[in-house]
């Protein structure tokens, strides 16, 4: 958008026909506001609250204490050999990553409805900038994660160097799930209902928890695979505790593949019903 | 040969109503819907019925560096037009070319959040406006000194008075800098002296040699900013031109009905429920219905309305504009404090609010009549900016013995003594 006297922009305005990507050229041209509006979400997030950015990290805490006391305690939930408070923690990580993100995002649109009537900018700014406002919350709270480890005596081994995969597979699959929600909710406001509850059942069918292990049967095996979130939690807690012992190709190949669909399809989705957005919004 | 910056070619845009507009309330009642006609809550096709066009068939080109007015009644198309050139909402049909960076200011202050501080919005908005943050850098003291705010720029602005935060957001706004600015109203709000400022950045950036599109309802600052003007109405243009010609085209169309308005239904965008505006008269002193009074006449301006209940606080009134814009004056049936306290509510049923306008008062020429029904500060049930065109002929008004027109916008008898001192 840097304009010499010289290069002057020439823009076409005409309707959209047929399916269209969403334009990435464009978006590389929008990513001051991409930055400016991810900084928006996090500082308006803990806004007059007392405790602030520490609730990125109390969150994730408690609900490792009450899954430890209840599932790990009482109803002595299998945890794959690995102590019941490490083995949910590490669960619980990349859960909420993915949970904050999708809820968030998914009202993204709706709730900046006075930006869309108003100003134009490619519109899958607002879904991506809050799921990576929610990435920002998730290394705030990451090191309690590192804390925890040491505390049970858990080392990392060269398997660690898969986080970045399984965090990049977490933010593709919460962001093309954000891409087809968000778009939903402005022409259906039942997305808000929806979302928080589909989060719930979401996470009792991944191995947070419990262990996958407690699926043994393989036909239920492969149907619960189909859930892009059971490959990324499993190898993002097995990746960081040092569980791995050889690179799990498979279930990685297989966890990317749907969380391809999921986003790819969100994007063409997305693109499709953006031309209405101000209209309906 | 004239350089364009926007050419709009058979722009056309088409909303839906009615299924889509169907309000559900409830889930059950969604429920319910989705049961009985799955389709409707899905997809439809747009048809005749139920879709509207809101713009068809608008084709102009503006020159580069070229002010050019777009002014029309409430719904005639021009915020939509607006919306389609800064690319918020995409036409049905037709194409635009526009040449260079467009900066649209259909509001300012958006995208302004009420937890983040002056100079944290200053960053937000400049770049939701498109701002490159070392250009909000650069310019951020100068943005600070002109909104005024320099004491509160590190306070969330939910703190700040209206006044101060639409300051804030104009500031910001009017340091936009690109090659084509659309601007949308953002003139109606802020005290007088607010206005002023914002209409003088506003000049300034038009004398820059920016192309710059504005639609407002003010018609002193359309004939102030720009050159050439474009009249809508139900989205389409019905006509092009100077602006001098093009306001006064717009102040009097479509009043043949000589000195009369009788409202219709489909004349308001809202519903003025409980408030039924009937007609709007102008009748000479003798009493006749008439689109021409004398200038030394008395005439009155009549009213007829209806209350479907009682309204507590009621004003109905008028003001008078002149057909370049100016305002001459803005009175209300309740204005008298006897009158306030005996009208201070008004039972159901059928009025008339009757105001005389004394002779030897104003000049000759056309003004037009604007009608207001509200509740101070409370509620607006009716609003008709042009309800009605009448001339205003000169025949024997002061210093008629000499054929030149006066200017200003009245014309009273005023009492002068000329004394002789002698040789």
């Amino acid at each position: 958008m840097s304009t010499s006297k010289s290069e002057t922009i020439q823009t076409v305005i005409q309707p959209t026909r047929g399916w269209k990507m969403v334009n990435f050229k464009e978006l590389i041209m929008y990513r001051e506001l991409i930055f400016f509006l991810t900084w928006r979400d996090l500082k308006v997030r803990y806004k007059q609250t007392i405790l602030g950015v520490a609730w990125a990290v109390i969150q994730p805490v408690m609900t490792m204490v009450v899954f430890s006391v209840f599932f790990g305690g009482l109803a002595k939930v299998p945890s794959d050999g690995i102590p019941y408070p490490l083995f949910s923690l590490a669960g619980l990580m990349p859960w909420q990553l993915f949970e904050n993100s999708m809820r968030n995002a998914s009202k993204s649109l709706v709730a900046n409805r006075n930006m869309i009537t108003k100003i134009y900018f490619p519109r899958v700014i607002l879904p991506l900038s809050s799921v990576l406002a929610s990435l920002v919350d998730f290394f705030v709270a990451l090191p309690i994660l590192i804390v925890m480890m040491i505390v049970y005596g858990y080392h990392v081994n060269i398997y660690i160097l898969l986080i970045p995969y399984y965090l990049l597979l977490t933010v593709l699959t919460s962001f093309g799930v954000s891409l087809w929600f968000s778009a939903m909710d402005v022409m259906y406001r039942d997305v808000g209902i929806v979302v928080p509850f589909v989060s719930q059942i979401w996470m009792y069918i991944t191995p947070i928890a419990y262990g996958s292990s407690l699926i043994s049967d393989p036909k239920w095996q492969f149907i619960y695979n189909l859930n892009p979130m059971v490959g990324v939690v499993n190898g993002f807690r097995s990746a960081f505790l040092g569980v791995y012992t050889q690179i799990p190709i498979q279930s990685m190949v297989f966890s990317l593949l749907i969380s391809l669909i999921i986003l790819f399809g969100g994007l063409f989705y997305f693109r499709h019903m953006e031309k209405q957005f101000a209209d309906l919004i | 040969m004239a350089k364009y910056s926007v050419e709009v070619n058979q722009i056309g845009k088409r909303y839906r109503i009615g299924v889509s507009t169907r309000q559900y309330n409830t889930l059950r009642d969604t429920l319910a819907g989705v049961f009985h006609n799955p389709k409707s809550r899905l997809y439809t096709k747009m048809t005749e019925e139920n879709s509207f066009w809101a713009l068809k068939g608008v084709s102009f080109k503006v020159e580069e560096g070229k002010a050019i007015g777009i002014i029309g009644r409430n719904g005639a198309g021009k915020s939509t037009l607006l919306k389609i050139l800064s690319r918020v909402t995409e036409p049905t049909e037709g194409s635009a070319l526009i040449h260079g960076r467009v900066g649209s200011l259909l509001e300012v202050g958006t995208g302004f959040h009420p937890e983040l501080t002056g100079r944290e919005n200053i960053f937000l908005n400049g770049a939701i406006l498109g701002m490159k943050r070392t250009e909000i850098e650069s310019k951020l003291d100068e943005i600070i000194a002109f909104s005024e705010v320099e004491k509160f720029v590190d306070t969330p602005v939910k703190r700040y008075s209206s006044g101060m935060y639409l300051r804030l957001a104009f500031a910001v706004a009017a340091h936009l800098d690109p090659e084509i600015l659309v601007v949308d109203e953002v003139l109606a709000v802020g005290d007088a002296e607010f206005q002023r400022k914002c209409l003088g950045k506003m000049s300034d950036v038009a004398s820059q040699g920016r192309t710059v599109l504005f639609v407002s309802h003010n018609m002193s600052a359309i004939m102030r900013l720009t050159d050439q003007t474009v009249v809508l109405e139900r989205g389409k243009v019905v006509m092009q031109g100077p602006t001098a010609d093009a306001v006064d085209y717009y102040l009097s169309q479509g009043f043949s009905q000589e000195g009369q308005h009788e409202w219709k239904e489909d004349e308001f965008d809202k519903n003025p429920a409980p408030f039924h505006p009937i007609r709007i008269r102008v009748l000479s002193e003798a009493g006749t219905v008439s689109d021409t009074v004398r200038s030394t006449e008395k005439f009155y301006v009549e009213m007829d309305y209806s209350l479907d209940e009682d309204i507590a606080g009621l004003r109905v009134g008028f003001y008078v504009i002149s057909t370049r814009g100016e305002f001459v004056l803005t009175s209300f049936d309740v204005d008298d404090p006897e009158k306030f306290e005996k009208y201070s509510t008004r039972k159901a049923g059928r009025y008339t609010s009757r105001c005389t306008i004394p002779g030897d008062f104003l000049n000759e020429g056309r003004f037009v009549i604007g009608v207001n029904a509200s509740i101070f500060k409370i509620r607006t049930y009716f609003h008709d900016e042009q309800a009605l065109v009448f001339n205003v002929n000169g025949t024997g008004a002061p210093g008629t013995q000499w054929p030149e027109p006066r200017t200003g916008l009245i014309r009273p008898r005023l009492n002068w003594e000329i004394e002789s001192k002698g040789e």
